[in-house]
């Protein structure tokens, strides 16, 4: 997926970045409305994550004139109220928006929220044994059977996915599913692997559990 | 009269000195004329015995005769049982009477009367004398015909009257001091309406008062408005300070998250991950602090003046659940949504984030892959909003308590909180004149119900 972030704070744009990129997403930063025309200009997007406020004007003024020309979905982040903001960026057309500072797991469930909604974005799809697995709208398919995964599967098979044949500990499972402010134990990364593991069956595909390291999933 | 006691009374008192200078007043005015009515009243009787007396002296055979006519004795005694004296006189000589009771007194001329008051017995007596002259024997001779009178009738007269005009002066007094209370009390109504309408309005109305006033409370009311100002303009500045400290501490908190969560992919130990991902979570805490004191900051502010506007519980529902959905996903929970149109009247911004506030609150403290549960219904003329969940309930702690600021329940573990949300759905409600309710969700979980009145 390829993100344009529009933000002023060149070390929260940084953070944000670098983190970002960990998932394996291509970022390109913008510091004023000016530079975010530019990007647009020169490249597509899967998404925009606009802040509000920002040196050359406000980033909901620039969302009401861009609606018109892009279908680009966008979700603005905002420091503010969440009562006032929200309505205003909503009806000026942002798709969602994300109270700062923001966990990214959220963030990543609402852009995916957002994709699915549109359902226009280019689609990014891998095989799984026989699966095909869109990573940006997070759907598994065999043929036209859509497999039901539940969020935290979904998220886990992402993982696997993204570090293709690489043994992925329990630890770093935990980092990277789960949202901070639960309790999760590594007995939890037992039973998600072992449901994914149990709708891979039908794709042919299998997750090989190293004893002693970790995970690692075959057929993609 | 200290200058810190009540107007009224001090108006009051002052009325009522007025009133009881001219109830002395008044009643010594009446008692006076009426002694003097009385006096003169005896005096025209006194004078008229007199003159029927000396009408009736006639000459005969030389000498100067009197047949005493007893109709003039008999008017005297209309006025009152008093004792009758009477004396005529030709020069020093006494023709008839009981005794000298004109002694003291000059003769009058012809024609005129003279009145007096002696002693006589020890007793104050009027008299009246009338000289009249007499031919006798071709020559005239002078008589002087004096009648008198003691005076105790006269003096009862005027103490009946005295008293009669006390009483009246004592009403007359009782009945203005009545009047002055009121007279002070109503004057100063208007003062009491405006107290009463400031009294009346909430924390944070400061709209400036509008009341009609006197004249007289003109620059009372002139200084109670541009307190009120003063009193508006620091608020908005706080707010204004509160949305600014808000940004302020949320951008480098962000980027403080951002970095944790990028150094936490980066270190190996068990030690430094726990670390980081404390620090995640006290930026979680801080953050999530910081956003609900700015609602409920914008709530207390917005809460004071809430508009008639028709808000549908049903859509209210629909956008605060799909706010929440991408974060209930994380964690697997399912979002019941069952509505039917329900009309309130109120604030829309106000309302979803009683609602949000409520529902992050569910989503946050259920277990993963449970299910949340928003319906929406109408019952009695009260429209409601119940969110239940299973969750780890209320425990045992009494309801009220979590509705106060910065309360939280007994058994929320590690859950980031900062007890705000219910507060914050609780004071809008309230300002919707509705209520709020806290139920155990049948044993797990806890049910929030937020009543409010249809439109």
């Amino acid at each position: 997926m390829r993100y344009l972030l529009v933000e002023d704070n060149q070390e929260l744009a940084e953070a944000v970045v670098n983190r970002i990129e960990l998932d394996g997403h291509a970022v390109d930063h913008a510091a004023s409305l000016a530079q975010a025309s530019d990007c647009l200009a020169a490249a597509d997007y899967d998404l925009i994550l606009l802040d509000v406020m920002l040196p050359d004007g406000d980033g909901r003024d620039f969302l009401a004139t861009r609606r018109d020309v892009s279908e680009t979905p966008v979700i603005v982040l905002t420091a503010r109220s969440q009562i006032s903001d929200r309505v205003g960026a909503l009806d000026q057309g942002a798709d969602d928006y994300i109270t700062k500072p923001f966990d990214f797991a959220e963030l990543e469930a609402r852009c995916r929220a957002v994709l699915r909604r549109r359902g226009g974005a280019a689609k990014n799809e891998v095989k799984i044994g026989t699966a095909t697995f869109d990573l940006t709208n997070g759907t598994l398919r065999v043929g036209d059977d859509i497999i039901e995964l539940r969020n935290r599967e979904l998220r886990l098979l992402e993982v696997f996915v993204r570090n293709a044949g690489q043994i992925l500990s329990k630890t770093q499972l935990v980092d990277r599913m789960f949202s901070y402010d639960a309790e999760v134990t590594e007995n939890a990364i037992e039973v998600y692997v072992g449901r994914l593991r149990k709708k891979l069956t039908r794709a042919g595909a299998r997750i090989e559990t190293v004893r002693g390291l970790g995970y690692r999933l075959h057929g993609s | 009269m200290t200058p810190n006691s009540s107007i009224s009374r001090r108006l009051t008192f002052l009325l009522a000195c007025v009133a009881a200078v001219l109830s002395v007043l008044s009643w010594y005015m009446v008692t006076e004329f009426a002694r003097q009515a009385a006096e003169r009243t005896q005096d025209n009787i006194l004078e008229a015995a007199a003159t029927i007396i000396a009408e009736a002296l006639r000459s005969e055979d030389g000498e100067v005769r009197l047949e005493l006519p007893y109709s003039a004795f008999s008017m005297l005694g209309a006025i009152s049982e008093d004792r009758v004296f009477y004396h005529v006189a030709t020069g020093t000589e006494t023709l008839t009477g009981n005794a000298p009771i004109n002694a003291n007194l000059t003769a009058p001329t012809t024609g005129q009367t003279a009145l007096d008051t002696i002693t006589y017995q020890a007793e104050p007596v009027r008299v009246a004398s009338v000289t009249r002259v007499i031919l006798n024997n071709q020559a005239p001779v002078p008589v002087t015909v004096s009648v008198g009178q003691t005076r105790n009738g006269v003096s009862l007269i005027a103490n009946d009257l005295s008293r009669t005009a006390g009483i009246f002066s004592i009403a007359f007094f009782v009945l203005a001091v009545g009047l002055s209370a009121i007279v002070a009390r109503t004057s100063l109504r208007q003062l009491k309406v405006i107290a009463e309408a400031v009294g009346r309005r909430g924390p944070s109305d400061l709209r400036p008062l509008r009341h009609p006033a006197p004249e007289e409370l003109a620059p009372l009311m002139v200084a109670l408005n541009s307190l009120i100002d003063r009193l508006a303009r620091s608020l908005r500045q706080s707010e204004d300070f509160i949305t600014e400290a808000a940004h302020r501490v949320r951008t480098p908190l962000a980027t403080v998250r951002a970095q944790a969560e990028v150094a936490l992919r980066r270190v190996e130990s068990a030690d430094e991950k726990q670390r980081m991902r404390q620090i995640i979570r006290a930026v979680d805490e801080s953050s999530r602090s910081a956003g609900q004191l700015l609602d409920h900051a914008t709530v207390a502010y917005r809460a004071e003046n809430v508009p008639d506007n028709r808000v549908d519980l049903a859509f209210v529902a629909k956008v605060a659940t799909d706010a929440l959905q991408p974060t209930a996903d994380m964690k697997d929970i399912d979002i019941g949504l069952r509505t039917e149109e329900t009309v309130v009247l109120g604030d829309r911004v106000l309302l979803e984030s009683a609602l949000r506030n409520v529902l992050d609150n569910a989503v946050k403290y259920s277990p993963p892959e449970t299910s949340v549960s928003v319906t929406v219904f109408k019952a009695d003329g009260f429209g409601q909003i119940t969110v239940s969940d299973h969750g780890p309930g209320l425990g045992t702690a009494p309801y009220d308590r979590y509705t106060n600021r910065f309360q939280r329940g007994e058994n929320v573990g590690g859950t980031v909180g900062s007890g705000l949300g219910l507060t914050i759905a609780k004071d809008v409600v309230v300002a919707h004149r509705g209520t709020i309710e806290l139920t155990d969700n049948e044993g797990s979980g806890t049910c929030v119900s937020l009543i409010l009145p249809l439109a």
